[in-house]
């Protein structure tokens, strides 16, 4: 046993192996582990698990911000899926639905040109991405001008020959302003998802193109063969987080509408419950039950990409899974043999490798 | 078929030749249109849709120059007669108190980017460097925090910041923006993965102090990571409205840049050609800085949504 000790150990090095013991430098481990955690551990509890647990706690009262709350048991959550107001608001995420996934497209062909050499691909880049870095308020802002009767869209539309009288009020028509404010949705987020989409394609072998055009692929081909498989993990990733993003979907009906005229979204609904009415146990109830809806997506999503690319597992998953055992029952066997020799308790296991052959 | 039927006499070599030739040159011919031609839809399709997602901007840059009487008579398309009108500037900068908001902006920025920089890679240092129980709980608990949407948790958070007096506080507000960064720490603990364990080990046996090794050491390699996190926290913290909204009441002292142009929503309807001037104001520094740091910002940006 002792003597094939030293191999595995050099081989093997990484933070695990820093046993945790009785020595004196133990403490001065123990003090910074306390001391470098205690603030952020903290502030995460504070600002997102004590929330969390007290929002589900208020759900199930009938309470305000000041005044003493009153036990109603599950009267909110019956309230949300009984009140069709609030109902409304979660199919209008169809609307973020269908958005996302143009601007996952959209995001692709993009990405697709703009990875290879184009003229002015810089600048393409930069006026497609710049929007992301624009504030939520100054897009409001923006977009209120951009539709506003007879203004910018207006004027545009009208240079390509429509008429004033059979255009839509952009904000307030029901038929187009959710559409109006996707628009503005896919225009703000589509150049960061050709960012990542342009970095996903960078990253796959430039010879394979090139072996492709000698064997006469066409660029749909190598699109299709190449750049299409190479990408899929981050491709589907994308998709699914869209789904989540749409029903979760606050920012452009919050600056621009305020969810006026058919356009309050779940949250934004939820918002209004809260802050405005201030009914704050419906509000968390609301916020409970959309949290528990993107747990399922996660969870969803989770399954859907192990099920996609099960034939990708080339059998890795299931050796890592068999050497982390292996290592387990390895280490578990070190640990008996250190107990035996207590006493000189090892700072590293190369250390203590050295004793032991000494 | 054809060609095994032909007769010496009637095709000799030289004309099959040509006839090759010929074929070459209409392959090629075709070739070279449809190159040309998808090469035409490529440039044209990305000529459009850049137009489109400047339109709105552009609209902005030359109303934010007009003077009052030429927003009012004239049509918003028509271009001002003096594009260097910074009238419309000044003011919006003066109506906003947008010196007040920038030097709050400023605080807040410098402020919270230092210390998740510090909290963030001394956490990551610890999560990466030492086996102990609950390393695993703490990155459990940081991964599902990441799942839960910020805005659904303000019902519970406002009541919370309430009863800390927080509400209506610069600090209160830092506070509570220091505490909700996941993505920096995920960033933080995989460079730190990848920092080979013999640089500590080696320290350790010169005799450094794991302050040492983590400040002297491993600090100055993680460099890279530090300025992707630096960028995308800054960007989320100099554009965040909501919870700045919300917490800084006192809008006239407190506010900053992102909610300054709540001063534009009054009663006396919008004038658009100020409003325009104070939009371009607050995206100014963000224009500048992406400029200058856009292969950084391109990266950064990567990185953190592939962790998300």
């Amino acid at each position: 046993m002792t003597t094939t000790q030293p191999n595995v150990a050099v081989a093997e090095r990484s933070a695990a192996d820093i046993p945790f013991n009785k020595h004196r430098r133990d403490w001065k481990k123990t003090g910074i582990i306390v001391l470098f955690c205690f603030l952020p551990v903290a502030l995460l509890v504070v600002f997102t698990y004590l929330p969390f647990f007290q929002m589900c706690g208020y759900s199930f009262y009938k309470m305000k911000y000041i005044g003493t709350p009153k036990y109603i048991g599950v009267k909110n959550y019956v309230d949300i899926f009984t009140r069709p107001d609030l109902l409304a608001t979660l199919k209008l995420s169809l609307y973020y639905m269908v958005g996302a996934l143009i601007q996952v497209a959209l995001a692709l062909y993009l990405a697709t040109v703009l990875a290879f050499k184009v003229k002015g691909g810089a600048f393409f880049k930069g006026a497609l991405f710049f929007p992301y870095l624009i504030n939520g308020i100054a897009i409001g802002f923006i977009f209120k001008f951009f539709y506003t009767r007879g203004y910018v869209l207006d004027s545009v539309l009208q240079w390509c020959g429509f008429d004033l009288n059979n255009l839509p009020y952009w904000l307030r028509d029901q038929k187009v302003n959710n559409w109006s404010l996707v628009a503005s949705s896919v225009w703000r987020y589509l150049g960061q998802t050709m960012i990542l989409f342009i970095g996903a394609i960078m990253s796959i072998d430039g010879s394979l193109y090139e072996a492709a055009e000698i064997d006469g692929a066409n660029k749909w081909q190598q699109f299709k063969h190449i750049i299409l498989p190479g990408i899929q993990t981050i491709l589907v990733l994308n998709i699914i987080l869209s789904i989540t993003g749409s029903l979760s979907a606050f920012e452009a009906p919050y600056v621009i509408t305020s969810g006026a005229n058919g356009t309050g979204t779940f949250f934004v609904q939820m918002d209004k419950i809260a802050h405005s009415d201030q009914k704050v146990g419906l509000a968390s109830a609301m916020a409970v039950v959309l949290l528990i809806i993107i747990m399922i997506c996660a969870l969803l999503q989770k399954i859907v990409m192990g099920w996609l690319f099960r034939d990708a597992d080339d059998g890795t998953a299931k050796a890592r899974k068999h050497a982390q055992k292996v290592e387990k029952q390895r280490k578990k066997a070190l640990r008996q043999a250190n107990k035996v020799k207590a006493g000189n308790a090892p700072l590293f296991r190369n250390g203590a490798n050295k004793e032991a052959e000494a | 078929m054809s060609s095994e039927t032909i007769t010496p006499d009637m095709q000799t070599n030289s004309q099959k030749g040509k006839a090759m030739e010929a074929s070459v040159e209409k392959v090629s011919v075709w070739y070279h249109m449809r190159r040309w031609v998808l090469s035409f839809l490529k440039y044209f399709s990305l000529v459009f849709i850049t137009f489109c997602v400047l339109l709105p901007l552009a609209s902005c840059v030359w109303t934010a120059a007009k003077t009052d009487a030429e927003y009012k008579t004239g049509n918003v398309m028509a271009m001002p007669h003096n594009w260097f009108n910074f009238q419309n500037y000044a003011d919006a900068f003066k109506l906003s108190n947008m010196a007040v908001a920038f030097r709050n902006s400023f605080i807040v920025l410098v402020c919270v980017c230092f210390m998740t920089t510090i909290i963030g890679t001394q956490l990551a240092y610890v999560l990466s460097r030492f086996q102990f129980p609950g390393n695993a709980f703490i990155r459990g608990a940081f991964t599902i925090a990441a799942l839960l949407p910020g805005i659904a948790m303000q019902v519970a958070v406002y009541k919370i910041m309430g009863s800390l007096g927080m509400i209506n506080s610069l600090w209160g507000y830092i506070i509570m923006s220091m505490g909700t960064d996941v993505i920096s720490i995920y960033i933080f603990i995989q460079y730190f993965e990848n920092l080979p364990i013999s640089l500590d080990e080696a320290a350790m046996i010169d005799g450094a102090s794991y302050f040492t090794i983590y400040g002297r050491i491993l600090l100055p390699l993680l460099k890279p990571a530090i300025v992707t996190a630096l960028i995308l926290k800054g960007v989320g913290i100099y554009n965040e409205y909501y919870a700045a909204n919300l917490y800084l009441q006192d809008k006239q002292k407190l506010g900053t840049v992102a909610i300054s142009l709540y001063a534009f929503t009054g009663p006396q309807g919008p004038k658009y050609n100020l409003i325009c001037a104070g939009v371009i104001v607050t995206l100014l520094p963000a224009l500048i800085l992406f400029l200058i740091f856009q292969k950084q910002i391109y990266n950064g940006v990567a990185a953190g949504a592939v962790k998300e």
